[in-house]
């Protein structure tokens, strides 16, 4: 299974890696959401992106709202990952098509059952 | 300030007596863990003194609350997810066809902590199961601990409880955020009834039961203690009822009244055929 991590953090990217390998991911890296756009059309097969709210370039909802306008990349599970914990910021989310919402901190257990209910468990189902 | 053999000995008696939970020797670590805060909470100086009074008379009133304290509570929002899915897909469907003329199901949860597995299944009947409004469904969710049911009442969670297993969907559509806690709406709380009901002595008259959810509380207990809470669970089943168990829990070797389903990981169990003649 593949993941893509998109924080503009890199402390976070390198946490949220070693939890998706351990889990069973292989897994990409993107500094904000508009590397993260050019990384999904070029690996439309990503099962899973996890998505910082705040960064440059791009910002998360935006990454968000352009991976749901482009067809080719209905397929990819998408999955906030981010310090807002409003609950305005969890509707805005879902509603421009955010998958799940993961708030800061968080621990492997927390995205383990988060990709559980998307019905994805990496390469080792049982590893959660 | 440790605990000495025959205060842990002492300890482990109480508790067992009281609750059928088993405190191995070696797990002298966790009791001192859970005794300390007890401590503070009851202004007794330290662990020998608090056994001490154990032994004085009078001492029920602490032991209820040395028994809550040694209760390990951890649980999640649809935990493992899988007995979920087995639910959703499989055994309310088939219970809403077999219950169409009396319109009514009842379910009890036997070891409900703070309540995420109630509300977890009360969530997913208001948001999935719309044939269901009308009917009666009677939800009786019980556990040892007056703590745990006092927040399971409350329905009030932090933010890292409502992380964990939560979708997020559920949590716009349920919640509302208080501070930095989220409160379960009033429509779901109101699904369920919470009761101190402690599963290793007698237990009060139930009404037949559709679902039984028993799961994560027998792993606590002795051979004899989960021999006793399984027949008991039978016989308050509805002959076509379901029993749900934890991931680390089977009837095997204990019970042969049930008969698994062959739902993935799900630890459904029916009452086998034989048993009910
Ligand atoms: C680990 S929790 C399980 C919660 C939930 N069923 C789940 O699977 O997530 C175990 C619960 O069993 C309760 N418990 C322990 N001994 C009990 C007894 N003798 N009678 C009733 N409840 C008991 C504890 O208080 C605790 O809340």
């Amino acid at each position: 299974m593949n993941a893509l991590i998109v924080d503009d953090s890199r402390a976070m990217r390198l946490l949220l890696r070693q939890m998706l390998v351990a889990l069973g991911f292989e897994v990409a890296e993107a500094r904000h959401g508009r590397e993260a756009l050019s990384h999904l059309q070029m690996r439309p097969d990503t099962q899973i992106a996890l998505v910082d709210w705040n960064m440059p370039e791009m910002n998360g909802l935006e990454l968000v709202e352009a991976v749901r306008a482009d067809e080719t990349l209905s397929g990819v599970r998408l999955m906030m990952v981010t310090t807002e914990t409003e609950m305005a910021h969890v509707q805005r989310a879902l509603e421009a098509g955010a998958d799940e919402y993961v708030m800061k901190p968080f621990s492997k257990e927390i995205i383990a059952d988060k990709l559980a209910l998307l019905g994805l468990s990496g390469g080792d189902a049982h590893a959660a | 300030m440790s605990l000495s053999g025959s205060d842990f000995e002492l300890v482990r008696r109480v508790v067992y007596d009281t609750s059928g939970i088993v405190l191995d020797p070696g797990k002298e670590y966790l009791v001192e863990s859970r005794l300390q805060p007890l401590c503070r909470h009851e202004n007794v100086p330290s662990i020998p003194r608090l056994v001490q009074k154990l032994r004085e008379p009078g001492a029920q009133p602490l032991v209820t609350r040395l028994v809550d304290a040694m209760t390990t509570n951890e649980t999640s929002f649809f935990r493992d997810v899988e007995p979920f899915e087995a639910l959703r897909r499989h055994v309310l469907p088939a219970l809403i066809e077999a219950r169409r003329a009396t319109r009514q199901l009842n379910i009890w949860y036997a070891a409900s902590s703070t309540g995420q597995e109630p509300y977890s299944v009360s969530m997913m009947l208001d948001a999935e199961f719309p044939q269901l409004r009308g009917w009666i469904v009677n939800q009786l969710a019980t556990d040892i601990s007056p703590t745990v049911l006092e927040r399971a009442r409350a329905g009030r969670y932090s933010q890292l409880e409502v992380n964990r297993g939560l979708p997020a969907k559920y949590l716009v559509h349920y919640f509302t955020k208080v501070g930095n806690d989220w409160r379960l709406k009033d429509n779901i709380r109101k699904m369920v009834r919470f009761e101190e009901l402690n599963l290793i002595k007698a237990w009060p008259l139930l009404p037949a039961m559709d679902i039984v959810m028993l799961r994560n509380v027998m792993i606590y207990f002795d051979t004899e203690a989960k021999k006793r809470v399984l027949s008991g669970a039978r016989r308050v089943l509805r002959p076509d009822g379901y029993l749900f168990l934890g991931g680390a829990e089977t009837p095997m070797n204990l019970d042969d009244s049930f008969d698994r389903q062959p739902y993935p990981r799900a630890g459904c169990y029916t009452v086998k055929a034989t048993t009910l003649a």
